[in-house]
């Protein structure tokens, strides 16, 4: 009896990673990621290496000092001409702009007076920049004029963070809970992936095993439940196999990627663009002090690892036995791929949600009813309580009874579901010839 | 007699659809079993019920006189109508696969697929996929496959559908050798002419139920009707010859040819004694045929069908 499950098993596996266009993807998926990473980090430098000229004709006696060539911006500071040659001479220089600060009698009259002339529209960067040069002088003005001295202007200016605590008393740093629900984020869209492309693998193997007729044979000798454990079992272990060739080589490549290239990786991560609003929080730890960074390192480590990735074993397990068994019984109901599409949208939609709900509510609220609620329900939990664990059991983190309840639900919903979906599959693989609809599945359950 | 298999009142629904209704059959040891009956009319779902793919709501199956239980799956071969190989896996690894899914060690099957590819003709095919290889040459590999374990049971579906006529005859032969080396046969299809030359049982399904079943030479016998062909030669005319004739026998049909002086009729009498007639004719021609005519299964088909339905 298992020893016909191991046969399956090694049949569905062989079959997967002999395939050729698994073996193509394989082995360029790796290198298409890094590849891309390279060529976004690429674009970032030359992005960021654009300087914008801007000439200054300064006749006013103010702002003599403000504006100094920085990293972004360069000035060019033009004497002696008349406005219509200094428009002339930077457009023919193919600066970016003119500025353009006329003669006034006091600070305030100048910047009111003064213009920025370019070829377009400005880019929102240069006035913010400018605006903000600008708006520093000012105040500093008009807290002078009110009796504040330079020094106690500068004073003022110097930023401020607040500092934090956790009511243990142990100092705990910003962007903590953001780095803690990507973590956890992370193994929740491992999770959905995995479901999402190897469960469509299942399918599709169910699929052909219908179309090229030979299921028939196949179930006069093995039990229907068996095949589709077999099925789905060696189809995952294909699946990891990949993904461990991936994470290996994919990391061996940026690694020495980044070696040769001298790309800062780092330093892409923190300036991605895409990155989520809750992010933010992340860009500003690109420096910070090594104190700081003790503390970010002590956090990670916090991190119940051994408790994250157990749970990420057992939520993978379940969940994906969950979804790739309905894959499976779709691949059973119908007779092409062109015909699941029906079949497959009410799937993806809870996983979708769980990945939606997780970044959006979770990260914000790990503990809030929406947060609860998703990481309670069968076919969100997997993703969304994987998000919710980084920050552990008990006090401060998940309780306990909601991540037992979680995983019995789960437990559950898995019998259920594998046994409704083995009972359309045992019928669904025989059925040749119409597309049935949802009241057929039904009655199939019946038989 | 043993019986191989054995069925007591099987029935099967679908929902609201009867598969099988009260069928009853027993299928002797050694023999070639016809189950026969029109497409839809539940052939297949009693294999499957053997084969253990779905099982029965009512009724007993026995298999060697016990209840089928999963470990008969090994003792049975079955070719079924929907039929196919894994189209992107070689010929030798996949054969292998399905032989040692019905229990047979990896070495054990190698040498017998070795000797079955050697009789049939595909020694070269071992590592070559199917996607490869033409319709027939698959067909006989499928066969392989279903008859390799050596099972004591086996159930062919249709099995000379797709089959080329020389390949067809390749695979007739097979099957009786097996049925001589003491293989017992399930034969199911709806094309009755194969039937005469194979079966030596039959059973007729008609609509879930089972109509009539038996040794085919009995259902042959009971189905006769005493109608006999006769050739006669003659020196007068014919047809004052067959008036003569109506006077003492029912005459269905006649034909007389002048110039050959060769009559031919077909004639009914009351019962399957043939003296009083054949000493009549002999008086006075020369007979040079007389013959019973037994029905085909196809007329006895037809024939029981149509009772059944005007009882009704």
């Amino acid at each position: 009896m298992t020893g016909k499950l191991w046969l399956i098993i090694r049949r569905e596996y062989l079959a997967k990673v002999r395939n050729k266009s698994f073996i193509i993807m394989t082995i360029l998926s790796p290198l298409l990621i890094v590849g891309m990473i390279v060529l976004i980090a690429y674009l970032t430098k030359i992005n960021d290496s654009e300087k914008r000229v801007i000439s200054v004709l300064n006749e006013s006696g103010f702002f003599d000092e403000q504006f100094k060539t920085s990293e972004s911006m360069s000035y060019v500071h033009f004497k002696g001409l008349s406005l219509q040659e200094a428009k002339d001479s930077t457009s023919s220089l193919g600066y970016y702009g003119l500025l353009h600060l006329p003669k006034g009698a006091d600070l305030e009259q100048v910047s009111k007076s003064a213009y920025l002339f370019t070829k377009d529209n400005p880019n929102t960067n240069v006035t913010q920049r400018l605006e903000g040069i600008f708006q520093k002088k000012l105040r500093q003005k008009r807290l002078e004029n009110l009796g504040v001295s330079q020094g106690q202007f500068s004073d003022i200016e110097a930023s401020f963070e607040i500092n934090l605590a956790t009511f243990d008393g142990e100092k705990s740093v910003k962007g903590i809970n953001e780095i803690k629900a990507f973590i956890g984020g992370g193994f929740g869209y491992a999770i959905m992936m995995f479901i999402i492309i190897y469960g469509g693998f299942v399918m599709r193997s169910v699929i052909e095993e219908k179309t090229s007729r030979i299921i028939e044979v196949i179930i006069s000798s093995v039990k229907p439940f068996q095949l589709m454990l077999g099925k789905i079992i060696g189809t995952s272990l294909a699946g990891i196999t990949q993904f461990t060739i991936w994470i290996i080589s994919a990391s061996l490549l940026l690694f020495l990627v980044s070696l040769f290239l001298g790309i800062d990786l780092a330093a892409i991560a923190t300036e991605n663009p895409m990155v989520p609003g809750s992010m933010n929080g992340m860009g500003q730890f690109s420096a910070p002090p090594s104190t700081e960074m003790m503390l970010y390192a002590k956090e990670i480590l916090n991190i119940p690892w051994f408790l994250l990735i157990s749970s990420f074993l057992v939520y993978f397990i379940l969940g994906y036995f969950i979804y790739s068994s309905i894959y499976a019984a779709i691949g059973a109901a119908v007779d092409n791929e062109t015909d699941t599409q029906q079949f497959i949208f009410p799937i993806i939609l809870p996983l979708m949600l769980a990945i939606y709900v997780g970044f959006f509510s979770v990260f914000s609220n790990p503990h809030g009813p929406i947060a609860v609620g998703f990481s309670l329900f069968p076919l969100t939990s997997p993703i969304v309580m994987l998000m919710r664990l980084p920050g552990g059991i008990g006090e401060g983190g998940v309780p306990l009874w909601q991540l037992l309840l979680s995983i019995t639900l789960l437990i559950g919903t898995f019998f259920g579901i594998v046994w409704l979906a083995a009972k359309i599959y045992r019928v669904g693989i025989l059925m040749y010839g119409k597309r049935p609809t949802y009241k057929e599945l039904f009655k199939w359950l019946r038989y | 007699m043993d019986h191989i298999l054995v069925a007591k009142n099987v029935t099967k629904t679908y929902g609201d659809f009867t598969a099988l209704s009260n069928i009853s059959l027993e299928i002797p040891e050694n023999c070639i079993y016809g189950l026969l009956g029109p497409n839809g009319a539940g052939k297949t779902t009693f294999i499957r019920i053997i084969n253990q793919i779905t099982y029965q709501d009512k009724g007993e199956v026995l298999f060697n006189g016990s209840p089928l239980a999963p470990e008969h799956i090994a003792h049975i071969g079955y070719l079924p109508e929907e039929r196919g190989l894994y189209k992107s896996m070689k010929v030798g690894e996949q054969a292998l696969y399905l032989a040692q899914l019905k229990g047979l060690s990896k070495s054990e099957a190698k040498k017998r697929l070795k000797y079955w590819f050697d009789r049939l003709d595909i020694g070269d095919w071992w590592n070559k996929k199917i996607q490869e290889l033409s319709k027939g040459m698959a067909q006989k590999i499928q066969f392989i496959v279903t008859v390799l374990h050596e099972p004591k049971l086996l159930i062919f579906d249709e099995p000379f559908s797709g089959f080329d006529p020389i390949n067809a005859n390749i695979i007739k032969d097979e099957i009786l050798l097996l049925k001589e080396k003491g293989t017992s046969i399930i034969f199911s299809t709806h094309r009755m002419e194969s039937v005469e030359e194979l079966c030596e049982y039959i059973a007729l399904i008609h609509k879930s139920e089972k109509i009539l079943d038996g040794k085919l030479s009995d259902i042959k016998k009971a189905y006769k009707n005493n109608i006999f062909n006769v050739g006669l030669e003659i020196q007068q005319d014919g047809d004052t010859f067959v008036k003569t004739l109506e006077d003492k026998f029912q005459i269905l049909s006649s034909s007389f040819d002048k110039e050959e002086k060769q009559l031919d009729f077909t004639i009914q009498l009351p019962s399957n004694q043939t003296a009083g007639v054949l000493a009549e004719l002999s008086n006075q021609a020369n007979i040079n045929r007389f013959e019973e005519t037994i029905p085909s299964a196809n007329d006895i088909f037809i024939q029981t069908v149509n009772n059944k339905e005007n009882d009704r």
